[in-house]
């Protein structure tokens, strides 16, 4: 394996360490004694939906492994773990994780509920594209939550690049206008939208980000709009209702799932791109600077099944 | 979600309800739909099994079998369990003693720094002085927010710029809060992950350090089945004292609150219910197990209606209903007062039986602009709405930002409230309050 991807395996498989070490506890557990398979089924079911993998998946997945494993004369646990990353690998996407990339300017926006991690997933995302030589400029549109422009102007400080603001309270929309024209006035590859966050089902603050976006698609071809949906990687069966929620009244390009860490779960990426056909991008495996990195789909049920 | 798990639950039940004789093999079906349910609710799915089998044991009992009507009995045991099982021993949140002090924990993001705010100004409306202290050395600008935070809350506020050690910033505290005769402490930690040790340590021996009353876990509603163990590791390292849960605005529940209370045997004491300071509110299980399984909240709304409209401008109100004196400076009037009561949505959904009159809307937008039409309006206007001409009219919606259209569609609303208020009138003086345009 080339160095740098397998540096990447490493930390995915750092960060879904738990993940692996529940559902592989699970099945190895029971896999060698019992010789009643809807006994061992059902440990799996619990593994797979305590990945947050949804009930409907959990089953679906279920289903598709009985049926192969009852083709098979013997069982043994590598058939196990082979026969479930190959079902799993079929409910992810094949389209393309690349973030969009233009001779244009290229506008990114963060969006998701409250505490998903948009600001932070921001900075990373700024980090990675100034260590690919692009020109980065940011944008500080949560003119909302206190302290919210400090942060991320503290941001631009640390990696020093210009950041576009104005005052609490006032209208986001009018500084992403600024701040496009800015970027594009100095020549900028990307231009890094930060926004407030918002519960999906709160009408009024929906329609504020539909003029933001509305804005962006006015000032810049529609194809040079990137539109990222955070979401918490701790977050349950609602994570569908906030993607899909998003999805329908602003369309999204890509899933960034952030604190994938701490948690035993994973599931839920799957679920979203099996339900929700919207490919997931990046990941966050820790709160160093280098652990935002790119979606693998083989890596990632890799490291969680190996 | 929330609705939609509601109206399933609603279905099933309505199922279960018919069914004459229970026995072990039909009530099979109608309970894996309620474990379903259960489980997309996102209750961890250990806690989803105890609860089942319990239930499913009561269900099969002597007692509901033998009942006229045991498909009802069995409601009102999912129901029981429900509650039972999030109804933890009460501890209250003290508002009493001299002096006491409290730290916020949990996740990044889960919602501390806003938490401590409201707390802040819970504890306010209970007249007790609070201290802020942000010893969240770790993410950029969280001492900044909780300043913000502050000053409007109207609280004292404490950190040490610059200093890393989150301990040295608490001591300091403590030493400034009790100089000054602040009663409550309020201490904001850096949100961490359950998994790193290190900094799990860090609180452990902030805790030593300053020995607080209340250790509080801040737990996000959306939380999925991992809710359990990160709530269990929290709980290792610290002594938790209680549970808040933040987000309950959203429309994800149920799910988390019953895990952690089930696996953990903390109390929940707070529910967060909106962005601003005021909108943060005491954990009731019962109200909790009637919202997941769609019974709507009639109490909460009576109380939260209670707790926003002071009683004498709802007699004031009356009076002039009865009287038929009700103009547009009323009607402004109540309009605001439900403004403040939160979202409408989320009213709406308190009221029983909401989860199964289809997807509810409420245009929070038409009543901001109701709003500013009567704003632009002078007092004089708003008293005799009859002196409003047609170049008064221009005036008003040009001020407003509004069309002449939706100005006289107002007007004519507001006319033909009156005119049915007038008529009620003569019947008797039962309502109070004002019915809604749109």
């Amino acid at each position: 394996m080339h160095t740098f991807t397998k540096n990447i395996y490493e930390r995915i498989k750092k960060g879904l360490k738990k993940t692996h070490d529940k559902i592989t506890k699970n099945i190895g557990k029971i896999l060698p004694t019992s010789t009643d398979w809807e006994e061992n089924l059902e440990q799996i079911e619990e593994a797979l939906i305590e990945s947050d993998l949804g009930v409907d998946l959990s089953m679906n997945v279920l289903e598709k492994l009985r049926s192969q494993l009852n083709l098979l004369k013997e069982i043994n646990n590598d058939d196990v773990f082979n026969k479930m990353g190959n079902i799993l690998k079929k409910h992810l996407l094949n389209s393309s994780r690349e973030l969009k990339e233009k001779d244009s300017l290229v506008v990114v926006i963060f969006i998701g509920i409250n505490g998903t991690g948009k600001t932070t997933t921001l900075a990373k995302t700024a980090l990675n594209l100034l260590n690919s030589n692009k020109k980065v400029m940011l944008a500080a549109c949560d003119t909302f939550r206190a302290a919210a422009i400090e942060q991320i102007s503290l941001w631009g400080e640390k990696l020093n690049v210009n950041v576009i603001k104005g005052n609490y309270g006032s209208d986001a929309a009018s500084i992403a206008f600024d701040a496009i024209d800015s970027a594009k006035a100095k020549n900028m590859d990307y231009l890094l939208i930060d926004t407030a966050g918002r519960l999906h089902n709160s009408k009024e603050l929906m329609e504020e980000l539909k003029k933001i976006i509305r804005i962006c698609n006015n000032k810049i071809p529609v194809d040079n709009l990137e539109k990222l949906f955070i979401l918490d990687g701790t977050t349950g069966q609602n994570g569908f209702h906030q993607a899909k929620a998003f999805s329908e009244s602003v369309g999204i390009n890509g899933i960034v799932v952030t604190k994938l860490d701490g948690t035993a779960k994973g599931g839920i990426v799957i679920a979203i791109e099996d339900q929700l056909q919207i490919p997931v991008k990046y990941i966050g495996v820790g709160e160093e600077m280098e652990d935002l990195i790119p979606f693998n789909p083989d890596y990632f049920i890799d490291a969680m099944l190996k | 979600m929330f609705d939609s798990i509601s109206e399933r639950f609603q279905g099933i039940f309505k199922d279960i309800r018919g069914m004459g004789k229970i026995t072990d093999k039909n009530i099979q079906e109608p309970l894996r739909e309620v474990r379903k349910a259960l489980l997309e609710a996102d209750v961890n799915y250990k806690v989803v099994k105890k609860f089942m089998a319990s239930v499913k044991e009561k269900s099969l009992g002597e007692k509901v079998l033998t009942s006229i009507t045991p498909g009802q009995k069995i409601v009102k045991i999912i129901y029981d369990e429900m509650v039972s099982l999030m109804d933890q021993e009460k501890g209250e949140i003290d508002i009493k003693s001299g002096f006491s002090s409290l730290m916020l924990v949990g996740l990044q993001g889960s919602g501390k720094t806003t938490t401590a705010g409201k707390l802040s100004s819970y504890f306010k409306k209970n007249d007790l002085s609070t201290m802020l202290v942000a010893a969240d050395t770790k993410r950029l600008a969280a001492r900044q927010q909780l300043k913000t935070i502050a000053d409007q809350v109207g609280s004292d506020f404490f950190t040490i710029e610059d200093e890393v050690n989150p301990v040295l910033i608490i001591n300091a505290a403590k030493e400034t809060a009790q100089k000054k005769g602040i009663r409550r402490l309020i201490v904001d930690t850096a949100g961490r992950l359950h998994v790193e040790n290190e900094l799990m340590e860090e609180l452990a021996s902030i805790q030593k350090n300053l020995i607080p009353d209340e250790v509080l876990f801040v737990a996000d509603a959306t939380t999925g089945q991992d809710a359990v163990n990160i709530c269990k590791e929290f709980n290792s390292f610290l002594t938790l004292s209680g549970i808040i849960l933040t987000k309950m605005d959203g429309d994800a529940r149920g799910g988390a609150a019953m895990s952690i209370a089930y696996t953990t045997g903390k109390t929940i004491k707070f529910v967060g219910i909106g962005e601003k300071l005021g909108d943060f509110e005491p954990f009731y299980p019962d109200r909790m197990a009637s919202r997941i399984l769609g019974m709507g909240d009639i109490v909460g709304l009576v109380e939260k209606a209670q707790s926003t409209f002071d009683e004498k401008t709802a007699i004031k109100m009356e009076e002039k209903f009865r009287k038929n004196e009700f103009d547009l400076n009323d009607f402004l009037q109540s309009l605001r007062q439900i403004k403040k009561m939160g979202p409408l949505e989320g009213l709406l959904k308190m009221i029983p039986g909401a989860a199964n009159m289809g997807k509810l809307s409420i245009d929070e937008k038409e009543i901001l602009h109701v709003e500013a039409l009567m704003s632009s309006m002078t007092m004089e206007e708003r008293m005799k709405p009859d002196v409003i001409d047609s170049s008064r009219k221009k005036r008003i919606s040009h001020g407003a930002g509004r069309s002449v259209q939706e100005l006289n569609s107002l007007l004519k609303r507001f006319l033909m409230m009156k005119k049915m208020m007038k008529n009620m009138g003569k019947f008797g003086k039962k309502f109070k309050m004002p019915a809604f345009p749109g």
